[in-house]
């Protein structure tokens, strides 16, 4: 460490603020034409006199923002737990079962690490039309979880792989069945895995834009982030309003994010692996 | 903190290769005792997650490549095209572009990232523990965590008329560099792409931060003796030890640069003209507005196709030796 000259670290300190600076301007440049007066053309970066703290009031009922949330919500609720709970049924059987030609499953799975969502949306949108699930939330769920499942599956599998089986030989010797060996020993062993896929698997729901825009019309049953394009839409126009509604849709991930800080940054860290 | 998720990421990695070895010798004994049955039943836990995967993935791509060899406007009878899709792909001059501005973005939603990521993670070695530490990590995944969308919105604001750019402009008396620069030719893209290196670089930066702080000092120790500068010591010491972080950097990068669409959508819906359009956009609108649907599933394939060319050999050269 002392090795590293004094200049140098000053040099290295001063960027990392810059970074942080630079990172924080777009959000407070929204903040402050947020509290400008409705009806006035906000300059960049200008503390208002009078903060019209009663805008946020505002583009909540013009977001409609009790809906968003339980739209959001109930998206998540869908995909979330049930996405979680196959990716790790998979990864424990072919990461610790090592089922027979386990390996082509797998093969076929990571073929679809790197698919850009863009490639399957189009039959996706005609998919969904003949199963009688556009515009619904079912059309956004639906597909999530098949797309989420390369990844999950590597990644519980990458987990699975490393518990060692002396582990399972144990509990067949006492008489339980791999269904009470997999909730018995295996999901309490693989919490923190388990743990960061779900927040990422949240976080990747809550702001999926390109499905939600494509196969649900109507904004109240979206994601956050489809709701959010639809607002821009609709207030593009009202500089102050779009802000404030943008910064409204932006707070409850913001919450969340605050609360489990940690185990998002050590989740995403951990997840940029995909790919 | 920093050892748990550092380790991470060679964590899948060396589990893939001990794997495919562990199947041939220490599983043996086991396998008699658990049985044939129990190891073909141990599909049904696969099965669910595969049935997913394939109805809404892999159903869907296969739909994918049958839709480019047909002309198809989505509703009537659609007509063999076999490769004259592929054909317009590669010989359009629009589509042609539009494929090179993805191209263009990488060099902003991934090479000014890694570069400035290496040069800050290279100063600093580590961020302090604490709450400043804690305190910059966090601001610094904020763009990771919100969506693209409103990142989109704010930066649209940015560098808008009245935005904050024109504002700093203007404050140093540079009124004259002052414009819409998400709406005139030549900045159009530029700007885009500085969005997403605001995106992208906090991610970096952290992540190469990370593997800074696990490389062994006395490399740097050994290489100051042997009278290294600190330009030596980077190419000698640092960007070594830092492969696979920035091979990881890289992939996620440049696959969101290549499958951009959220912050295009949102900043300029492709234009002026189409110099902002990318490949994702280009896809929605084929497929969606002008009923295209075999020539969008062209560029589709297209598209993906160039991801794994791009990213292949990234995957191959940051991790195969390691």
């Amino acid at each position: 460490m002392n090795l590293t000259t004094r200049s140098e670290r000053l040099t290295g300190r001063i960027f990392l603020i810059a970074l942080v600076v630079v990172t924080l301007l777009p959000f407070l440049s929204m903040l402050s034409a947020a509290l400008q007066p409705r009806g006035t053309v906000p300059t960049g970066l200008a503390w208002p006199t009078d903060p019209q703290w009663g805008n946020f009031a505002d583009a909540f009922t013009a977001a409609n923002m009790g809906a968003l949330l339980k739209s959001s919500a109930l998206i998540v609720a869908g995909v979330v737990p049930v996405g979680v709970l196959i990716a790790t049924m998979a990864g424990f059987g072919l990461g610790h079962l090592r089922v027979p030609g386990g390996h082509l499953a797998f093969g076929l799975l990571l073929l679809g690490l790197t698919l850009p969502f863009e490639a399957v949306v189009t039959p996706l949108y005609y998919q969904m039309r003949d199963l009688g699930l556009l515009n619904t939330r079912w059309a956004i769920v639906l597909p999530l979880i098949g797309l989420y499942m390369p990844f999950a599956v590597f990644w519980m599998r990458a987990h699975f792989i490393n518990v060692p089986r002396e582990l399972s030989e144990a509990a067949r010797v006492d008489g339980s069945n791999t269904w009470q060996l997999f909730w018995r020993v295996h999901v309490p062993l693989a919490r923190p895995a388990i743990a960061s896929l779900t927040i990422l698997l949240f976080l990747w729901t809550w702001n999926q834009f390109l499905l939600a825009i494509v196969l649900v019309d109507d904004a109240t049953k979206r994601t956050m982030a489809g709701a959010l394009g639809a607002f821009q839409g609709q207030w593009g126009t009202d500089l102050v309003l779009l802000c404030a509604g943008s910064l409204l849709i932006l707070t409850p991930t913001l919450i969340v994010f605050l609360i489990f800080q940690r185990q998002f940054i050590k989740a995403l860290l951990q997840g940029s692996v995909k790919g | 903190m920093t050892s748990a998720s550092g380790s991470v990421p060679a964590g899948p990695d060396t589990a893939f290769r001990s794997g495919r070895g562990d199947t041939r010798s220490p599983v043996r004994p086991h396998r008699k005792r658990w049985g044939r049955t129990v190891r073909w039943t141990g599909w049904l836990w696969v099965l669910p997650a595969l049935i997913m995967y394939a109805v809404f993935v892999l159903r869907p791509l296969v739909l994918t490549v049958q839709y480019s060899m047909y002309h198809w406007n989505g509703i009537g009878a659609a007509r063999w095209a076999g490769l004259e899709n592929y054909l317009t792909v590669f010989t359009d001059r629009d589509l042609l572009k539009i494929i090179s501005n993805a191209f263009i973005l990488i060099i902003f939603f991934s090479f000014i990232p890694v570069i400035l990521g290496l040069l800050v993670a290279s100063l600093v070695r580590r961020i302090t523990t604490g709450p400043a530490g804690t305190m910059v990590r966090t601001v610094l995944f904020l763009p990771q965590v919100i969506p693209l969308v409103a990142a989109g919105i704010a930066w649209s604001w940015v560098f808008s008329t009245n935005g904050l750019v024109n504002q700093a402009l203007r404050a140093v008396g540079l009124d004259g560099v002052t414009r819409a620069w998400l709406g005139e030719f030549d900045t159009a893209l530029p700007a885009v792409g500085v969005i997403g290196t605001w995106v992208m670089l906090g991610l970096c930066t952290i992540l190469l931060i990370t593997g800074m702080s696990k490389i062994d000092p006395s490399l740097y120790e050994a290489a100051r003796i042997d009278g290294a500068g600190p330009v030596r010591e980077f190419f000698a010491v640092t960007l070594p030890s830092l492969r696979q972080e920035i091979g990881i950097c890289l992939t996620v990068t440049i696959i969101a640069a290549l499958a951009s669409f959220d912050i295009v959508y949102i900043s300029t819906s492709g234009g002026p003209g189409l110099q902002t359009t990318v490949p994702g956009l280009e896809i929605y609108r084929l497929a969606f507005s002008q009923r295209q649907v075999g020539l969008a599933s062209a560029l589709a394939v297209v598209l993906m196709v160039l991801v794994l060319v791009c990213v292949l050999p990234i995957q191959r050269l940051t991790r195969g030796e390691k």
